[in-house]
């Protein structure tokens, strides 16, 4: 009677099934939001855009120019949406978002070429978003290289660019294609499982205070590890839901490749949704009201997103803005689903992460522990 | 008094560690101080098993607080104390698992039905056989039939007798009530104090908080709190003796100039209205007399002397405020109520700090 009690934790479980169950709106949220969020991310956002509208301004009509024009186009960045005839116009068009880029190829272009006058091509782009230009315009190096090469023959052949003296190989492992939604939606589900457990799990636990009916459970013999794991284990197994219907979603819908070890990912898959729903609870232990419990998942949701490597790349952070990123589970976690889906990792391979994310949640319990009170004061 | 008296000896003092198998509850000196307020302050309590012992005071007086320190929910600041002979610091699962705590606010879940909730509770406390026990429960209730339905549901009197049901199914030594009937029907009053009454006289202990005088009446004993401090415990039927007040029935043709004038009037302290007369109490019993023969003769008043009654008792106890009865024991008291005369103080008898025998 005075040790841990399987019946008692068994009867908190037992009743957190039934309440989840008749909570239908939660119940829809927890499978449709990950569906949403992995529609969303994963078909609207595009870190290498392309089909970006460009004007011409092209003093030159030579087989050259044309070529330059040409090759751009089939690079599909660039989508030519009109012809300029001055620079105000150019600046104009920059400037109010109609253009992204302005091609500027000079009159006579072709001629000076030839004479070795080395004349100019002029790519004036509205970098004021630097992922948009970015892209595009480290192609366009290549594509006006081609262009000139393809045309400078027979008579032309002097003014042929001289092949460098070494070749440079690049290698674009695991995503070779450079698709954003290889990168995104591996991530993605470490986004979406820190959002709704930590959520869930915290409003969850912050209700049975809100409602009063925390003073009458406390008020029996139960244990807080009893309490704590009742109320835990339910959403141990919506995590698992969300994770198949994500598994599934991603590969029938961006054929994101599952090559390393599921053992490997499901370890750090547990690991992970625990460690969330230890946050979940630590941040009931404070919050006074549901609405409060939310405003502080909300507020932790920013840095999982914004430090966590997932929209923007780990290592181009600032050495305190890693500090913070390192200290936050998503980190760790992403790099192992992204290392085990798309790089072929074996258990071996991640045991860092999940060591990584092993801490994280050895302290998170401790503090979790400490700050629940048995008593209410 | 028609309420069952179950202890025919009063009990013994407790011993030096509190712990007394005559007491249910029996704590000294217990604090609680939220934010350097001290919600409760050097609360003193003895209640004898198998009693109903009535707790009164104003809202915020720290009744529930109390409450809480009792059943092992909250911790004292200071003080210590035995609960069923289990230390309210340190045994606090013991106690738990001995006792029945119905909350002021409806603290069952309103999303599970109604046998969910008592099943939940049986499980809580391991009770054996749960399903009979369950079973019985809703045969008791009445409620075998809605079984199914959501306890949210429920109407206010019917949530109550479900709270009740749940701290009862485990069979509790001590039942602790904390304004059981807040915002219940007259007649769900009196079948819940029906109930009450019949646990009583199986023994189970009752300590219930309560603001309704018909309630405070049907208790064994009674204690007084405001502003977190005792004024004043003991058996209900003493506790007008103990204040000292004398109480005069008056009626005449014009209550309301009379209530005004009488208020002005030093002999008396306190003049409650009831209806069509007029309670007029003071404990200057010789000066109150003095002052009902000269107004017999007023035309139409009519004065007779009557038993000061519990209503008067505690009309007086809540207007004093924090105008403490134990003033030699707590000379840090400074506030005085603004309602009541100033009274002199060897009129002031301190309050027994543990309730006593008719003896």
């Amino acid at each position: 009677m005075l040790g841990y009690s399987l019946p008692r934790f068994l009867a908190v479980l037992v009743k957190e099934f039934i309440q989840m169950r008749r909570d239908r709106v939660t119940f829809a949220m927890m499978i449709g939001v990950p569906i949403m969020q992995l529609l969303i991310f994963g078909y609207a956002i595009n870190s290498d855009p392309r089909h970006l509208p460009t004007y011409v301004e092209v003093g030159d009509d030579s087989p050259l120019s044309r070529a330059i024009v040409y090759g751009m186009k089939t690079s599909s960045y660039f989508d030519f949406i009109g012809q300029l005839t001055s620079p105000d116009e150019a600046d104009q068009a920059l400037k109010d978002g109609r253009a992204s880029f302005v091609l500027v190829i000079p009159p006579n272009f072709e001629r000076d070429l030839v004479r070795g006058l080395n004349p100019q091509i002029l790519l004036a782009a509205d970098a004021s978003d630097p992922a948009a230009a970015g892209g595009a315009s480290a192609a366009m190096a290549q594509i006006v290289q081609q262009a000139v090469g393809a045309v400078t023959r027979g008579p032309l052949a002097n003014a042929r660019p001289k092949p460098a003296p070494f070749e440079l190989v690049i290698h674009r492992q695991f995503n070779p294609e450079g698709l954003t939604a290889l990168n995104v939606v591996p991530g993605l589900l470490g986004v979406i499982l820190s959002m709704t457990m930590v959520l869930i799990t915290s409003v969850a636990i912050v209700r049975e205070r809100e409602r009063g009916t925390m003073e009458a459970l406390i008020s029996t013999p139960v244990r807080p590890a009893e309490v704590m794991l009742g109320k835990i284990i339910p959403y141990v197994l919506v995590g698992y839901v969300q994770t198949l219907v994500f598994l599934l979603a991603s590969r029938a819908l961006f054929s994101v490749p599952f090559l390393g070890s599921p053992l490997a990912f499901f370890l750090g898959f547990n690991l992970y949704i625990i460690v969330n729903l230890a946050l979940g609870f630590l941040i009931s232990t404070f919050a006074k009201s549901q609405m409060q419990a939310m405003q502080v998942s909300f507020f932790l949701l920013l840095p999982t997103i914004l430090l966590s490597g997932f929209m923007f790349p780990f290592a181009a952070m600032p050495g305190w803005a890693q500090t913070i990123g390192t200290a936050i589970p998503a980190t760790h976690f992403l790099r192992l689903v992204r290392k085990v889906m798309l790089k072929g990792a074996g258990v071996g391979d991640v045991v860092a992460d999940m060591g990584a994310i092993a801490l994280i949640m050895v302290v998170i319990v401790f503090l979790a522990l400490r700050r629940y009170r048995q008593t209410l004061d | 008094m028609t309420a069952a008296d179950p202890l025919s000896a009063p009990p013994s003092p407790p011993d030096a560690s509190g712990a007394h198998p005559d007491w249910a509850i029996s704590v000294q000196g217990m604090t609680k101080v939220y934010g350097g307020r001290r919600v409760v302050d050097d609360f003193d309590m003895q209640v004898p098993r198998g009693a109903i012992y009535g707790f009164l005071g104003p809202n915020g007086s720290g009744k529930t607080t109390t409450i809480r320190m009792m059943c092992g929910l909250l911790t004292p600041d200071a003080g210590q104390g035995s609960c069923l002979g289990f230390d309210i610091r340190k045994q606090q699962v013991q106690i738990k698992a001995r006792v029945g705590y119905m909350t002021q606010r409806f603290s069952l879940y309103e999303d599970l039905t109604i046998r969910e909730n008592l099943d939940f509770f049986a499980r809580m406390y391991g009770v054996q056989q749960r399903r009979q026990r369950v079973a019985d429960a809703l045969a008791t209730l009445g409620l075998s039939g809605r079984a199914h339905q959501l306890a949210g549901s429920l109407s206010g009197g019917w949530k109550q007798r479900l709270a009740l049901a749940a701290c009862l199914i485990h069979d509790p030594e001590l039942l602790l009530l904390d304004e059981p009937t807040a915002g219940v029907d007259p007649k769900a009053r009196r079948d819940f104090w029906a109930e009450i009454r019949q646990l009583a006289k199986r023994g189970v202990t009752v300590l219930v908080s309560t603001h309704y005088m018909d309630e405070a009446v049907q208790c064994d004993y009674i204690a007084y709190i405001a502003y977190g401090r005792k004024l004043i415990a003991g058996r209900a039927g003493q506790i007008p003796q103990m204040i000292g007040l004398h109480t005069w029935r008056v009626t005449a043709p014009n209550l309301d100039q009379l209530e005004a004038e009488l208020s002005q009037n030093p002999a008396v302290e306190q003049v409650a209205r009831f209806g069509a007369v007029l309670h007029v109490s003071g404990r200057q019993e010789a000066a109150l007399k003095q002052l009902a023969q000269a107004q017999q003769g007023q035309p139409g008043q009519r004065w007779s002397y009557k038993e000061t009654e519990l209503e008067e008792a505690f009309i007086y106890l809540m207007a004093s405020g924090t105008d403490n009865f134990a003033q030699e024991a707590d000379p840090g008291a400074t506030a005085k109520p603004p309602a009541v005369p100033p009274r002199r103080q060897d009129q002031a008898d301190p309050p027994p700090s543990a309730p006593r025998g008719a003896g």
